[in-house]
């Protein structure tokens, strides 16, 4: 097979993997009893959880006055989080779809572990705008179904309802993606397989095994679903920001929301991702298949999105200068240097000037100014939902009812809960499934294992004759 | 996926270049594979065995094409005819504000479609018992498998003759 590849490109897959190798290494972690740094996580993970239910439990009792909210600032900690989690979210399905499109060959190594990511988030995500309506109970006020408010429907003309649409479309599309991805891998998990577990994985795998017919159908409904979650996944958060964007405050009601929250999105997913990936990769000895060069590639994202989301800062503040609409002007100035100055300082900080950093090669290939990094935008990205909603809303127009807002415990307590959904989930998740995409990989090492590259590379057909020859 | 139980021999490459020149061969002397089975996709094998261009994606723009409909005569009925509603003083029929719904209703439709399509074109779901030939299939072996139910002897031989031509590394029947 002549696959044309950069001589330039580095290898993605070390270790002069064979095929079988390749799934020995892969499947290895969920079939061995879990490790101890495992069982110490999952517990943590799990005890996140429990201060989420409690928390949410105490709320959904005595209701949103259970939250520092008030007349003034009616959105907090609830929206800030809910953005960010959706923000996070973004990478997977951008590494899964859009670099699938653009056959980026290093998405490989991450895209399960970034999907899985994605679809977590978004269920972290889901659980703000749910219990922030107050009356749980009546959340199917939010379906376009005939209730007991009679013929009266929802509003479809409302971004918060395009939200509904926009989130759960997202999280099916992003659930059905991943799952087809896995499908063949739980079969070379369940072939490995005996007893229970065979079962479990036969009952997971859908009786996969791997007939060419399937295997191109399903090439061509990944394709498909690529293409269709791409739109999709820039329509999301252009949507998220609608919700700001077509009201009347000043600081939200901007025509730069949309392309500005979509690289925000990206930018911190891609944060995330990292985190994960470097714990993930040491964790199960994966270091082969999530290379630093999948760390310097992730790292360059960031980079970019971060200076998207750097110039989409100071065109807002120009924009306010020249408009020359003096609440515009007022609501820049408030969260420059007003109250809140702390948190625009911690968002510039973060999101601007710190990954400025990833210029140096060096760093970019670094595994601790990665991880740091990772989480510095992490909380850049927190601040800056942060910045848009409280600062916003703590100067409105009649200054006798500013305001001032921190959070409540129950808040504080919610938001450190998504934690423990996201993080049991996600080590589930690692326990159950084969982190990276293992028919992915296989299809990929001919052109980018490193012995068909870099200094190997021109005997590439040698080395086809050598392994052939060995075979007979 | 067969209605009957049949026989089938089936051999085992290593490697995928071994498969393709295999295939290729056995198209050239008209053996009449049954099918192929891979770890992976192998890419220039659809060719190579002469199967046509999955027509999944004309499905997919289908159900979205109904997706669309859907979202798009829905608001539109009711907001017009069922019960309508004036919002900021904006017209009944505020076609803009119909397309982020009419979109996502898109992508929701045409994705489930399509891998419910798939699934059952495909015969595949939970509870569905996998056919495998060989557990390593899935794993670094790549199988060709010829139906014998009804061969004689000699087309049993001849099978046998061309896998060790090509070099593979098991050969061996099964029922499925």
């Amino acid at each position: 097979m002549s696959i044309v590849v950069s001589p330039t490109r580095e290898p993605l897959v070390f270790g002069s993997k064979t095929y079988h190798q390749v799934t020995e290494d892969i499947c290895s972690p969920s079939e061995k009893a879990p490790s101890r740094q495992w069982v110490i996580g999952f517990i943590i993970a799990v005890t996140f959880l429990a201060v989420f239910v409690f928390c949410v439990s105490w709320q959904i009792f005595y209701g949103v006055g259970a939250w520092n909210l008030n007349r003034t600032i009616g959105w907090g900690y609830d929206i800030t989080n809910f953005v960010w989690w959706v923000g996070i979210g973004h990478a997977g399905t951008l590494i899964s779809a859009i670099l699938l499109l653009f056959r980026q060959k290093w998405r490989t190594g991450v895209n399960r572990a970034a999907e899985a990511m994605t679809i977590f988030a978004v269920i972290c995500a889901a659980m703000f705008p749910v219990i922030h309506v107050g009356r749980i109970w009546l959340l199917f006020y939010f379906l376009p179904i005939p209730n007991t408010r009679g013929p009266l429907w929802i509003n479809f003309n409302s971004p918060l309802l395009w939200d509904v649409f926009a989130i759960s479309t997202y999280f099916t599309v992003s659930l059905l993606f991943w799952y087809t991805g896995l499908v063949p891998d739980f079969a070379t998990l369940r072939d490995r397989a005996v007893g229970f577990r065979r079962k479990l994985y036969n009952v997971l795998s859908f009786g996969w095994n791997g007939a060419a017919k399937h295997w191109q159908r399903f090439e061509s409904l990944s394709l498909v679903l690529a293409g269709l979650a791409t739109p999709l996944v820039l329509s999301v958060h252009t949507i998220v920001s609608f919700d700001f964007a077509t009201s009347v405050i000043p600081g939200w009601h901007t025509t730069i929301f949309p392309p500005y929250f979509v690289a925000g999105a990206i930018f911190s997913g891609f944060a995330m991702v990292q985190t994960l990936m470097l714990v993930t990769r040491k964790a199960l000895k994966l270091e082969d298949y999530i290379t630093i060069n999948h760390i310097e590639s992730m790292n360059k994202v960031i980079l970019l999105t971060g200076n998207i989301v750097g110039i989409a800062y100071l065109s807002e503040l120009f924009i306010a200068w020249y408009s020359q609409f003096v609440y515009e002007q007022f609501a820049f100035a408030n969260r420059a240097a007003g109250i809140y100055w702390w948190s625009y300082f911690a968002m510039m900080t973060c999101n601007v000037l710190s990954p400025q950093v990833f210029w140096s090669r060096k760093i970019r290939r670094s595994i601790w100014w990665t991880f740091f990094m990772s989480i510095f935008v992490n909380i850049g990205m927190w601040f800056e939902r942060f910045v848009i909603i409280v600062t916003s809303l703590a100067r409105d127009f009649l200054p006798s009812s500013w305001s001032y807002y921190y959070p409540s415990w129950n808040e504080i307590g919610i938001y450190l809960g998504t934690f423990g959904i996201f993080f049991t989930f996600y080590l589930i998740f690692v326990r159950i499934a084969p982190v990276v995409a293992i028919a992915e990989i296989k299809s990929i090492l001919k052109s980018s294992g490193d012995q068909y590259r870099g200094k190997n590379l021109g005997h590439d057909t040698h080395h086809a004759e050598e392994s052939h020859a060995e075979n007979h | 996926m067969a209605l009957k139980n049949k026989e089938v021999l089936f051999g085992l490459f290593d490697d995928e270049t071994q498969l393709l020149s295999a295939v290729a061969d056995a198209r050239k002397t008209h053996m009449e594979i049954d099918d192929v089975y891979t770890p992976f996709p192998v890419h220039g094998l659809d060719p190579l065995l002469g199967l046509e261009e999955s027509r999944l994606h004309i499905a997919g723009f289908f159900f979205g094409l109904i997706g669309t409909m859907t979202a798009f005569f829905g608001i539109t009925w009711i907001f017009t005819k069922d019960w309508p509603t004036i919002f900021g003083g904006k017209p009944y029929f505020s076609f803009p504000a119909f397309v982020p719904i009419m979109f996502e209703l898109t992508v929701l439709f045409s994705a489930i479609g399509m891998v419910v399509t798939f699934y059952t074109v495909c015969g595949l779901g939970p509870g569905v018992k996998a056919m495998t030939l060989h557990d390593r299939i899935t794993d670094d072996k790549f199988c060709i498998s010829f139906d014998i139910t009804e061969a004689d002897e000699a087309t049993k031989s001849d099978v046998k003759a061309f896998f060790a031509k090509h070099g593979a590394s098991l050969v061996d029947t099964k029922m499925i």
